[in-house]
């Protein structure tokens, strides 16, 4: 633990990542303390610039909203999102992953197949036409994001457990007389763990970026205040009010960055000779 | 080779056969009635219209006589009519094909060739400033969401500076002609492909400068030094050529992304494509028109991807030819 944190703080971007995350985080949290009052509400006249008015630091938008309390509101809904659809995307991915890999031959082709067809088809397309079907709810959003991002881990852990099935731990496991199930899971999956968090802690982020994109379009969950829709409904504004649609993104663009930096950070901490190689 | 492009034919067909089931069950599944769902939302459609729909793809049938009806219909590119756009889904999309196929065509070519050379020129200089910068932007790109940069390259070169054309295709009752015509729409496209473009590039040069470093380790990149090569020659004869081949496999996965993609920047920049097309449908709920561009899109992706397996051969003769 000690050498994993030394590891990972020689990765001076992971740390800054670390930083603002924490700060996003903390805004999440306090997001009903701090701004009790609905996102939604009528606070002001529209279109008050930031900076103007004390109590309103960020302004108000084209319905008079206060653009600070949508931003911190927002942002428990983008680590919401990003973080229960990875989690999701991991039930269906691991499980389909270690199968394949584990009993090989033709469970593999099979679920292999499988992952494949949802990997070809075009993912946002995929989700647009899940949302636009069903009515958009948060947890369709998350539905259908975990849907279009749980190949890449299925890939990731069979070849992870393939690797693994032959090495000398799992055939003592093996002759000891232990299941299947109990080698899979006490065995193999505790040793393929350090790549899943690396590749979970990117996946959050590529959540966040699709959530957003997908409110932007207007299949966000209808009474849920978040960083995309902001974006969409400033969008006619942008000639007259272009903070209303720079904040929000630079909000996204910040939190993904650092959940990237991370996800670096963590890959150097976990996999130290991968990185010592690609120096 | 035939035997291998056929394998994979047959396999992009079983592909599209399955994204078909998958768009009728997505029918019935949704809630209300399926004619209704096909007509678009409650209330487009008159209840003539509705019993057409009923008979024409037998409603009142069982579900698999049903599904064989859908099927015959879409492979014989039937996609089912346009309620709110009065005219059948084909040939929407057929009008907005070639614009996306143009934008993401170039798109991709702009990203791919310059996120090469920027990866060329990040590795060949390993921990300089001129690395930190391109490793640095490709890291800001690849975290910037795509719909917001649209935006903001809009704000800065077309309102501000004034530039470049913000949105459309054409300019609007200019009737350009000929090579008139090809500059004003080159001009419109500057924007939206480059915006597109961003973000793969950001993976591409990640990836090539990564690919590069882990090459040029490699034993026989020390014999080409020990012969005496130039480092130039090194590193685009022996370095590159090899560092490319897991570029090009990337790349080939990518298409679909890419897709994804043009559906935010056409609809930012108003661009009549396909993608503009399906967020239209999406406000109208015009159900019809969104399952057919996915369709089409996810048909557009396989015959990308058969393209870049056939490259991806010719490029490294030691790929063997599986299916």
């Amino acid at each position: 633990m000690k050498d994993f944190w030394k590891r990972f703080r020689y990765n001076r971007g992971a740390v800054i990542g670390l930083f603002i995350l924490a700060f996003v985080i903390a805004t999440a949290i306090l997001a009903p303390v701090l701004f009790p009052q609905s996102p939604w509400k009528m606070v002001q006249r529209p279109f008050l610039p930031p900076f103007t008015q004390d109590g309103l630091m960020l302004g108000t938008d084209a319905l008079g909203r206060d653009v600070m309390a949508g931003l911190a509101h927002g942002a428990y809904v983008s680590l919401l999102v990003g973080l229960v659809s990875t989690i999701v995307a991991l039930a269906i991915g691991v499980p389909v992953g270690a199968l394949a890999g584990y009993f090989a031959g033709r469970t593999d082709d099979a679920l292999m197949r499988f992952t494949e067809f949802f990997q070809t088809i075009p993912s946002f397309a995929l989700a647009i036409v899940l949302l636009a079907i069903f009515q958009p709810s948060l947890t369709f959003v998350i539905i259908a994001i975990s849907i279009v991002s749980w190949p890449p881990v299925a890939r990731l852990v069979r070849g992870e457990v393939l690797s693994l099935r032959t090495r000398e731990f799992v055939e003592a496991a093996t002759l000891s007389g232990l299941g299947n199930t109990q080698i899979i899971l006490r065995h193999i999956l505790p040793n393929a763990l350090p790549p899943i968090i690396v590749l979970a802690s990117l996946m959050v982020a590529q959540a966040i970026l699709l959530e957003s994109s997908l409110s932007f379009l207007g299949l966000g969950d209808p009474n849920i205040m978040s960083w995309g829709y902001m974006i969409g409904a400033a969008r006619t504004v942008i000639r007259t009010a272009w903070w209303l649609s720079f904040l929000p993104g630079m909000a996204i663009l910040l939190t993904v960055l650092a959940l990237n930096l991370i996800g670096e950070g963590l890959n150097d901490a976990l996999n130290p000779r991968l990185t010592r190689k690609s120096e | 080779m035939i035997r291998f492009i056929l394998g994979r034919l047959v396999k992009a067909v079983f592909i599209l056969l399955a994204i078909l089931v998958f768009n009728f069950l997505l029918i019935h599944a949704a809630p209300g009635d399926p004619a209704a769902v096909m007509a678009g939302e409650a209330g487009a459609a008159d209840e003539k219209f509705l019993t057409d729909l009923r008979a024409r793809f037998g409603l009142d049938q069982p579900l698999y006589v049903q599904l064989w009806i859908y099927i015959k219909g879409a492979v014989q590119l039937d996609l089912g009519y346009s309620f709110r756009q009065q005219m059948p889904v084909a040939e929407l999309i057929g009008d907005r094909l070639p614009a996306t196929l143009l934008l993401t065509g170039v798109a991709f070519v702009l990203s791919l060739v310059l996120g090469v050379i920027a990866g060329v020129a990040a590795s060949a200089r390993q921990g300089s400033w001129g690395d930190t910068i391109i490793s640095t932007l490709a890291l800001l790109f690849y975290a910037t969401p795509l719909f917001w940069v649209a935006l903001m390259a809009t704000l800065v070169f077309s309102v501000w500076l004034g530039w470049l054309p913000g949105f459309g295709y054409s300019t609007i009752g200019a009737g350009y002609t000929g090579m008139a015509h090809v500059l004003d729409v080159a001009k419109h496209l500057v924007l939206p492909a480059s915006t597109l473009g961003l973000f793969f590039m950001a993976i591409y040069m990640r990836m090539t400068r990564a690919s590069m470093l882990e090459v040029s380790r490699l034993d026989f990149v020390k014999t080409a030094r020990a012969k005496g090569l130039t480092r130039g020659v090194i590193q685009r004869r022996h370095i590159l050529r090899n560092a490319l081949l897991p570029v090009i496999t990337l790349a080939g996965l990518q298409a679909g992304q890419i897709f994804g993609g043009a559906i935010l920047t056409e609809t930012v920049f108003a661009w009549p494509g396909i993608g503009r097309l399906m967020f239209e449908a999406i406000n109208q709920r015009d159900y019809n028109v969104i399952l057919g561009v996915f369709y089409i899109s996810a048909a557009m992706v396989l015959l990308f991807n058969l393209i870049t397996d056939v490259v991806y051969v010719i490029v490294d003769p030691r790929i063997r030819l599986t299916t």
